[in-house]
């Protein structure tokens, strides 16, 4: 008898653990929108739709894209979205795969440059210049869909815009009379002061490296204008050119004046953000995702949040470059498959979401849309007025180096950089290194 | 019933499933890709037969050879630190107080998954907040080293965190093996005048030898091919310090998209580890089977 229980415990927990795992899986797994299930008739048409905010992680994005949807079904009768929605990893895997297979969805997420290089020369996504040049015209801020380019052919219309703003801790600015500097010069001096008060001058995670390449970026943006990287990217220009080898030096004396923090090599992100949030770091280069840290979000003390500031990223004196340069990028973008069989419904679709999506984004997610935002009598914190103003007046965004290159490249490019900030390589050898590999793909 | 088990039809449709199984989810999988590392593909698009072009460039890249020295490196420590383990499972077996509650502490880590254990020694590796650090600095060194960021230590900072990973794994192997050797023999040893120590050198270690030489070719193995603790808490940087050779086949097939390469790298991986075990078998073969 006993030996009996012991069976129906074991069994027991394997069908429980199969039952759990099946629940695990239907969660985040894929989900469809089953508002659509009335109005199926033969005369109507689905777009199968791939996005990657999974209602638990991304709650306001999720929400935002279901109304957006409902919003779309309600003016088309005949047309049905049916939404599959995956976490960003698993979504960058199944795009592959499902591409391998010629089976994409309708309508998907894309990331610029870089990613889109594969799928664009595998002739996957649909040109999308008709609704740039017509509805879209003059929507979108100057050097964003441009990202989603790839030999003066759009592929993508891009959701987010992020750029990267230098953002500091106030209250230890003030507790040790640093100014809020303006050139690199007043920012050496403003990390030199709070490197001998025993403050930690700037919070980096470049264990991650693309937070180290964003440093590199400005300075190299500053000192030489920003052709200057994106020329040496584009093989117009050469990556030894003296501006980004000075970038490179630059680079080196911050890391040799103590400016970032200790250990940073082996620092993730979230560590280095993490220092920023308790107080233990004066300063961090990070884009405007990390708004919502600054702003909204609870979970950070009032204090904190009220004592965070930005600043735009200082110039170099005797440099090429203006202080409304920005380096930053869309995030992503939505693209329609070319080999769509509801091509034109797909097209509305995109266009419709990117307008609607425009509207709601900030307010509703905090999302900066990659379409322009008309800041009056709209109901945000100061400090997403103040950046979405100095985006209008913006000079140039410079896309990130990394998302620029293609993947062999941009390895390469961050491993460099971590070398660099780890002082194991001279700038020259920096340079060197980066340009035998982009000229070597030429 | 042994004329049914002696049909070969019948053996053949039991033994099916396992073979489908096995043959679909490994030899298949070896297979292909041992085929894709003759391309160049980057995991989308067309692929392109290159032949053993792969493999040359293998050979002469000089980060691949690098990790693989890791990879030996952690083979070789992995290996070394059996010795612990075996000592500390002599202790265990024998008749100590709280052994049964000791052994379950060694038994944890071999709980947590490996992500939660890199999460955890990152936390005690940070540099400025870590507990570690913290507690070098109470007792007096100044400027205590940036572990994982530190090119010249990151790597034995991780190789710490791994032999405690499978301490408990080993540990319960050895305790196993020497909770099965017949108490007579030990009885028989202390009658002839044996000390403790000699009981477990001569007689208690002998005895089990067998399973040490798995626990060999499992620690080499194991090590040539780790992974997880390493990705999650340096990526193989700064600048490949702890790079081995699976994280460096994981860089190239899927941050650089040379699916074609990383599963050259793959494929080579596979090949060493065959060749280590089979030397590893060679050195450690005795003549002797044990019986008790």
């Amino acid at each position: 008898m006993k030996k009996g229980w012991h069976k129906v415990i074991f069994s027991f927990a394997i069908v429980s653990m199969f039952a759990l795992a099946a629940c695990g899986g239907n969660e985040e797994g894929s989900e469809d929108n089953s508002t659509s299930g009335e109005n199926e008739s033969d005369s109507s048409k689905t777009i199968e739709f791939m996005h990657l905010w999974p209602e638990g992680s991304s709650k306001q994005h999720h929400e935002i894209v279901n109304s957006i949807i409902d919003e779309f079904e309600t003016d088309h009768p005949d047309v049905t979205v049916d939404v599959e929605i995956l976490g960003n990893e698993q979504y960058k895997e199944k795009l592959k795969v499902l591409s391998t297979s010629n089976e994409l969805p309708d309508v998907g997420m894309t990331w610029a440059a870089g990613f889109l290089d594969p799928y664009v020369s595998g002739n996957m996504f649909a040109p999308l210049d008709d609704i740039l040049e017509g509805q879209l015209q003059d929507k979108f801020v100057p050097g964003t869909a441009e990202a989603y380019a790839i030999d003066d052919t759009t592929y993508g219309l891009p959701l987010e815009l992020n750029i990267t703003p230098l953002y500091y801790n106030s209250a230890i600015f003030e507790e040790h009379g640093v100014e809020v500097p303006s050139t690199f010069e007043e920012l050496k001096v403003a990390i030199q002061t709070l490197a001998d008060a025993g403050v930690t001058p700037i919070a980096l995670g470049n264990k991650d490296r693309w937070t180290g390449s964003m440093w590199y970026m400005y300075l190299a943006d500053r000192i030489g204008g920003p052709e200057v990287l994106n020329n040496a990217i584009d093989r117009t220009g050469s990556f030894e050119d003296p501006a980004l080898i000075k970038a490179a030096e630059e680079v080196q004396e911050l890391v040799d004046m103590g400016a970032f923090i200790n250990g940073f090599n082996g620092l993730g992100n979230d560590e280095a953000k993490g220092y920023f949030i308790n107080e233990q770091a004066a300063m961090y280069l990070m884009a405007t995702w990390d708004l919502p840290e600054w702003t909204t979000n609870e979970d950070n003390p009032q204090e904190f949040r009220d004592s965070v500031e930005y600043t735009k990223f200082p110039t170099v004196e005797g440099g090429e470059g203006d202080i409304n340069s920005f380096v930053g990028g869309p995030g992503v973008g939505l693209f329609v498959a070319e080999n769509s069989d509801v091509k034109e419904e797909a097209k509305e679709f995109v266009t419709f979401f990117v307008e609607k999506w425009g509207e709601r984004s900030v307010t509703d997610a905090g999302v900066i849309p990659a379409t322009k935002v008309d800041t009056e009598g709209i109901d945000l914190p100061q400090m997403y007025i103040d950046i979405l103003n100095d985006l209008n007046e913006a000079s140039n965004l410079t896309l990130y180096a990394d998302v620029q290159m293609s993947a062999g490249v941009a390895d390469v490019h961050l491993d460099s950089i971590q070398a660099l900030f780890g002082d194991a390589i001279t700038p020259e050898d920096f340079a060197k290194q980066q340009e035998d590999a982009l000229a070597a793909e030429e | 019933m042994n004329k049914v088990m002696s049909n070969k039809a019948v053996i053949a449709l039991y033994v099916l499933p396992a073979f489908i199984l096995i043959v679909a989810l490994i030899y298949g999988p070896i297979l292909i890709t041992g085929y894709y590392g003759l391309m160049d593909w980057n995991g989308i698009g067309a692929m392109t037969f290159v032949g053993l072009e792969n493999y040359t460039q293998l050979i002469k890249d000089a980060q691949f050879w690098q990790s693989a020295y890791h990879s030996f490196l952690l083979a070789f420590f992995s290996t070394l630190s059996l010795v612990p383990y075996l000592a500390i499972s002599l202790i265990l077996a024998g008749k100590i107080k709280g052994s049964d509650l000791l052994r379950k502490i060694y038994l944890i880590p071999m709980l947590l998954s490996s992500v939660a254990i890199a999460q955890l020694w990152v936390k005690i590796y940070d540099p400025n907040n870590g507990m570690l650090n913290s507690f070098l600095t109470m007792v007096g060194v100044e400027n205590p080293p940036a572990w994982l960021a530190d090119t010249n230590l990151v790597l034995y900072a991780i190789f710490v965190a791994i032999l405690w990973q499978y301490a408990g794994f080993y540990i319960i192997i050895y305790y196993a093996a020497l909770k099965g050797i017949p108490e007579s023999l030990v009885e028989a040893a202390k009658i002839d005048g044996a000390n403790p120590v000699q009981i477990a050198y001569k007689i208690k270690v002998p005895l089990i030898s067998g399973v040490i030489k798995v626990t060999v070719v499992l620690a080499i193995v194991g090590s040539l091919k780790y992974f997880d603790l390493i990705y999650v808490m340096t990526g193989g940087g700064p600048n490949g310090a702890s790079e081995v050779i699976a994280s460096y086949m994981y860089k190239k097939a899927f941050d650089t998209f040379d699916f074609g390469y990383g599963s050259a790298i793959a494929f080579f991986l596979l090949l060493i580890t065959l060749v280590v075990t089979w030397i590893t078998r060679k050195l450690t073969a005795s003549e002797d089977e044990i019986q008790y």
